[in-house]
């Protein structure tokens, strides 16, 4: 079955979102990435969509859960390269992605990853 | 500009992909902005959707029209499925019935210029939107 890869660079998994995902990839990624946080007891979780075109309220909501859920596990989970019409889009189609944090690219994201974990 | 015509089957995920990539493309060849297309794109995503989680499958049909100098696109999704009994409540941001965030249907209408919802309890349900550029 066709599965996004997930990457461990030290205490953290990276993930990048290359397709146009349909909902059961989207449903496996979330249970992948759940399961592989408790497996290596990851501490952040950088998830790169700077390829997706179109984030729905489908891809949407599983961003929010994958965070949700992250956080419960102990670690943070950070949204990257989110492009600027997919960032106008969404909010008008009513979702802000709330509880959700984001940075601009790939290097910010770690960056915000690796000041949480010395906190 | 020749107005053109497809109809695309609603039955599974990769049918909303595939609905999504056609959009995309008719958007851009109308020569809508990046962000009007992320827009229909995504409005149509939902519509999709619902037809298939709501509706049980259907059909969605992608039209490029043209209405004097103005072009865009028209959006049809149709489904032969239960029907919405309440058409107001199923407008209304955060109600749904479908364990989802009950976005899609107020959110793709927000999305869009134009937006017409037909259903009839036991019969089906059939929404139009237009984006122009």
């Amino acid at each position: 079955m066709e599965r996004i890869p997930i990457l461990k660079m030290g205490p953290f998994l990276l993930v990048t979102i290359q397709v146009d995902m349909h909902d059961r990839l989207a449903m496996q990624l979330q249970d992948d990435l759940t399961t592989r946080i408790a497996d290596t007891s990851a501490r952040g979780v950088l998830i790169d969509i700077s390829a997706l075109e179109m984030v729905d309220s489908f891809i949407g909501r599983m961003l929010a859960n994958i965070a949700g859920m992250s956080r419960v596990l102990d670690a943070e989970t950070v949204v990257v390269g989110m492009r600027p019409a997919v960032a106008i889009t969404l909010v008008e189609l009513g979702m802000s992605l709330t509880g959700v944090r984001t940075a601009l690219d790939v290097e910010r994201g770690m960056a915000l990853l690796g000041s949480a974990q010395r906190r | 500009m020749i107005p053109t015509r497809e109809s695309l089957p609603l039955q599974t995920d990769e049918h909303v992909v595939r609905v999504r990539q056609t959009v995309r493309q008719r958007a851009i060849e109308l020569g809508f902005s990046l962000v009007e297309q992320t827009k229909v794109v995504t409005a149509a995503s939902e519509l999709a959707r619902n037809t298939i989680q709501h509706g049980g499958g259907g059909e969605a049909c992608v039209e490029t029209i043209m209405d004097g100098l103005r072009r865009g696109l028209r959006l049809t999704f149709m489904d032969t499925g239960p029907g919405i009994p309440d058409l107001t409540l199923a407008l209304k941001d955060g109600y749904s019935t479908g364990g989802g965030l009950g976005l899609g249907l107020s959110g793709a209408r927000r999305l869009s210029s134009e937006f017409d919802i037909e259903s009839e309890p036991g019969r089906g349900t059939r929404v139009v939107i237009v984006r122009w550029k």
